[in-house]
């Protein structure tokens, strides 16, 4: 059983760890800092910062009141709105993006009164944003909701007796004892957001310094110049990589760092 | 003045009680695990919503079931002390306590010495900056009860405030907070599974079982006449009902009770009546005694129990009819040969029968 299992699991590391392996191999360090310099790779590098930030920002601020009440309260069409905050998860990211067309391109279901307030998402920045959003709300509502759940209901009964209001209970008690898998569900978030390429290429397009995010450009640099791609590559698997080690050794190291640090008020 | 009926259902337990509390006294509320005092606690703290009654504090109507209110417990004039303390983890011992007053607006320059008085009135002055799992379970409670205090809280309720503490510790504590909350001048609900507790601290007490009120009264009322087994129990007496037997051929007054008849002074009302028999005034024999004890039952020892602390006395258990708490010190148990299984005749004199009613 043991040697099955070690054979099984072998294959698993090759099958996963080979391609994440040779990606490295295949560039020198050298010409890897030298095609991150290139413009193209420099702007698209930039624009996936920007809205992989903001689209963050944006599921944080729409996602915690969700993950708050998922958490908390319950009510009819619960189970409809969990699946529905699912769905991104096993949704084909294309699909994901032909949904958003519908929605809100030019001739969708929101478009007209989108344009009537003089915003425009297809192929436009802000609708990288919305795409990444789309595609990583899911990953943060998901740990947001499990935090709170797992934050033991005597803490805000106290505050409760406290004199504390729900919304001050929320900031100076729930938010800080979830903050760990506030800051993962953020973390993985992020990475989703900025990894994601097809909801994007769909419902974005692919223009350079406008849509065009480094996941998109690797894609273009592919045909053209495979060095370029895979100096890109190299930067989102570094960055990826990071990401899930901070979320699978840091938040409660790194919260307990945060809680030391803050002096009490003496 | 605290008004209460307080009736909801969770799970099992069907709670429906009604008692009313003065200012500067404590009330407490005694009876076994599920006996609802944790509910009745929660409903007073508005942390739950009543099915059925109303909360009123002073001129304050906190909850009224049949108006549909419900006023939210952060909202309430309340300071609550759960059982496990529930200090946040994430804050500093000095922004525990400052926490309700933060969280009701007081002005900042006015927080520090508030709350350094209160850490002092409960000895932990030194303790501000550490956290609370720095601190030791008697160190979490005097925390726990100066930020609920720190407010001023018109009703204080604790929930079982000693019972997590080490039996050292407990002792110790129970002295300090006898002393705090008698100079408090608002009204206590103390909450405990301790008749210790319930007759060191209750002023009035209140005798829960399965979700209803079997007594209240003032603590000298329920030492004197308890009114149910359970109470029996609780402050270690023999308790019986029964009626006066009238017009029989007994010499002496006489009350039948389900359990056998009992030779008592006086009769008492000629309805149903309570006697007890304190287990100090029982005297065991090994064989029939002639003396002129006017009450005797053979029975079987069933448990010798030394009682604490020093175990110098001993209590008796005996299968009889009556059956009977006796006891007795430990120089009789050698004496006499008391065991298990041993047959006893147990003896009383009617003088040592209190009847009432």
């Amino acid at each position: 059983m043991g040697a099955i299992a070690g054979v099984l699991g072998g294959l698993l590391l090759v099958l996963l760890g080979l391609p994440v392996l040779s990606l490295i191999l295949r560039i020198s360090p050298g010409v890897l800092l030298d095609r991150l310099r290139e413009p193209l790779v420099v702007q698209a590098l930039r624009l996936s910062l920007i809205t992989s930030l903001a689209a963050t920002a944006t599921v944080v601020v729409l996602g915690l009141p969700v993950a708050y009440l998922l958490a908390m309260r319950e009510f009819r069409g619960k189970g409809v709105l969990e699946a529905l905050i699912d769905l991104p998860m096993v949704l084909p990211p294309t699909v994901a993006g032909v949904a958003l067309l519908t929605a809100f391109g030019r001739n969708g279901l929101a478009g007209h009164a989108l344009s009537a307030l003089g915003i425009t998402l297809p192929f436009t920045t802000l609708g990288v944003v919305v795409a990444q959003a789309f595609v990583a709300a899911p990953f943060f509502i998901g740990a947001a909701r499990a935090g709170f759940t797992e934050v033991d209901r005597k803490y805000l009964d106290a505050a409760a007796t406290l004199h504390a209001s729900p919304v001050r209970a929320f900031v100076t008690v729930l938010a800080p004892l979830a903050a760990p898998a506030l800051l993962a569900g953020a973390a993985t978030g992020w990475a989703r957001a900025l990894g994601e390429f097809g909801a994007t290429i769909t419902f974005a397009g692919n223009l350079p310094g406008v849509t065009q995010t480094m996941p998109l450009a690797v894609y273009l640099a592919l045909q053209s110049d495979l060095d370029a791609a895979i100096a890109l590559s190299v930067l989102l698997l570094v960055f990826s990589l990071a990401v899930l080690l901070t979320v699978r050794l840091g938040p409660t190291r790194l919260s307990a760092l945060l809680l030391r640090a803050r002096r009490p008020s003496r | 003045m605290l008004d209460a009926h307080l009736a909801k259902r969770r799970g099992p337990l069907a709670l429906d009680i009604a008692f009313q509390a003065r200012a500067g006294t404590t009330t407490v509320l005694v009876g076994e695990s599920g006996a609802g005092k944790t509910s009745a606690l929660r409903l007073l703290a508005g942390l739950d919503r009543l099915e059925a009654g109303f909360v009123r504090l002073g001129s304050e109507p906190y909850a009224d079931a049949d108006a549909g209110w419900h006023l939210p417990a952060w909202q309430r004039d309340v300071g609550y002390v759960a059982q496990d303390y529930a200090l946040f983890p994430h804050l500093s011992v000095f922004d525990n306590v400052a926490f309700g007053l933060r969280a009701a607006g007081v002005e900042r320059r006015r927080i520090r010495p508030r709350v350094e008085e209160a850490l002092g009135m409960v000895g932990i002055e030194n303790l501000a900056g550490r956290r609370s799992h720095q601190l030791s379970g008697g160190q979490q409670q005097r925390v726990a009860l100066a930020r609920a205090l720190v407010p001023s809280p018109r009703l204080l309720l604790l929930d079982e405030p000693l019972s997590s503490l080490d039996l050292q510790t407990r002792r110790m504590v129970r002295g300090e907070l006898r002393e705090l909350l008698h100079r408090l001048p608002c009204i206590t609900v103390y909450v405990t599974h301790s008749p210790v507790e319930a007759l060191v601290f209750g002023d009035q007490i209140v005798v829960l079982e399965q979700g209803r009120v079997v007594q209240a009264g003032p603590r000298e009322e329920l030492l004197r006449r308890p009114r149910s087994p359970f109470v029996a129990e609780l402050i270690g007496t023999n308790l019986f009902t029964g009626r006066p037997v009238t017009g029989g051929p007994a010499l002496s007054p006489t009350i039948r009770t389900p359990e056998g008849e009992f030779a008592v002074e006086e009769m008492g009302s000629p309805g149903g009546v309570f006697l007890t028999v304190s287990p100090r005034e029982i005297t065991l024999y090994p064989r029939l005694p002639e003396a002129s004890a006017q009450n005797v039952f053979l029975g079987t020892i069933r448990e010798v129990i030394p009682e604490p602390p020093a175990g110098d006395r001993v209590r008796v258990v005996l299968d009889a009819r009556p059956s009977l708490v006796v006891e007795v010190t430990r120089e009789a148990v050698g004496a006499l040969g008391l065991h298990e299984g041993m047959r006893i005749h147990a003896a009383f004199k009617a003088t040592g029968v209190h009847v009432y009613t």
